[in-house]
């Protein structure tokens, strides 16, 4: 598993309260982690911040699942 | 009861009449502020006659840029963070609809309406990461009642009334609450200047038979931006003397 994916499994840990067995790259953030629209503009904030990297609304929107926002931030490191 | 120590306030507005009994009152129950105002020798003034370590912040409202910034630069001034958020800024252009200009329309959502929810999109991010902010706008009863010759400022009070009950219903979940305090008739420099006749014909609507003052208006902001009042959002507390119970 890559370093981008470790830390964004962490922050999604933390930010939705699931188990990390749960936080699979398959796993969609709102159908399998519970999690609201407001948590996504949460965790799109704090993925800006851990990894330095500006996330823009349209690209924001295409964020479903964990493997989506991996793929997203490391397409910009 | 609501004590606001170790909290930070950004009042605009803030060395108007409303605004400094705001200032005041928030001050006067421990909050740190930041002062934000278009003049700047009326804010230091008024700065310098509040003491404490307060900051002062010149912004025109009527600026998108510059109320985009203006969050920022009130947190970085009060030491990163920022509770509470107080839109009290406002501006009239009073006219019969059929006589009101474009701009006089439009300068007044600007400031009055626009930069409420500049403001509140921009606090709003680092109130979410800390699980508490407290988001009070001045509106008017006449947001609520209307008034001839004020379309356009009725309407852009109206309007914060329903933005903040959109934002209260957004934000509930992350510890912040969004409210109003709508003023009736507050005693003012406008207010003084009334003849007695004038007066009287205001006095014959208020059951309190007096002017409210800015003290009454620092008081309601005061309790909702307290701890105590973090069960209360999306609402509109009247402070009217009685001549409007909605």
């Amino acid at each position: 598993m890559s370093e981008t994916a470790d830390r964004v499994k962490k922050i999604v840990v933390e930010h939705l309260g699931v188990e990390a067995e749960k936080v699979t790259e398959d796993a969609s953030f709102i159908d399998d982690l519970g999690a609201d629209s407001l948590d996504i503009v949460e965790l799109v904030m704090a993925f800006e911040e851990e990894f330095g990297v500006e996330i823009p609304d349209d690209a924001a929107e295409k964020i479903a699942t964990v493997k989506d926002a991996i793929d997203y931030i490391d397409s910009k490191q | 009861m609501f004590d606001l120590t170790g909290m930070t306030a950004l009042v605009t507005g803030a060395s108007g009449g409303i605004g400094s009994a705001i200032a005041k009152a928030l001050a006067a129950q421990g909050a740190t502020l930041a002062l934000s105002g278009s003049n700047e020798e009326k804010l230091k003034a008024f700065a310098a006659e509040l003491g404490g370590d307060h900051k002062t912040l010149v912004c025109n409202l009527g600026d998108p840029a510059a109320v985009d910034a203006l969050v920022g630069q009130a947190v970085e001034a009060l030491g990163g963070k920022l509770d509470i958020l107080v839109n009290n800024a406002g501006i009239t252009r009073d006219n019969l609809i059929l006589r009101m200009k474009d701009e006089e329309w439009s300068d007044v959502i600007a400031v009055n309406l626009e930069a409420a929810f500049r403001l509140a999109r921009a606090a709003a991010k680092p109130m979410m990461k800390a699980r508490f902010g407290r988001i009070v706008s001045i509106t008017s009863v006449v947001g609520v009642t209307g008034n001839p010759g004020q379309a356009n400022y009725a309407a852009s009070k109206a309007g914060i009334i329903g933005m903040s009950k959109s934002l209260g219903q957004e934000l509930a979940s992350r510890g912040i609450t969004v409210n109003c305090v709508a003023p009736g008739f507050i005693r003012s420099a406008m207010t003084d200047a009334l003849n007695d006749a004038q007066k009287g014909a205001i006095l014959a609507r208020i059951p309190a038979g007096d002017l409210g003052a800015g003290e009454d208006i620092g008081a309601a902001v005061v309790y909702l931006a307290s701890k105590e009042a973090g069960y209360v959002t999306g609402q509109t507390l009247h402070v009217n003397g009685g001549m409007a119970m909605i």
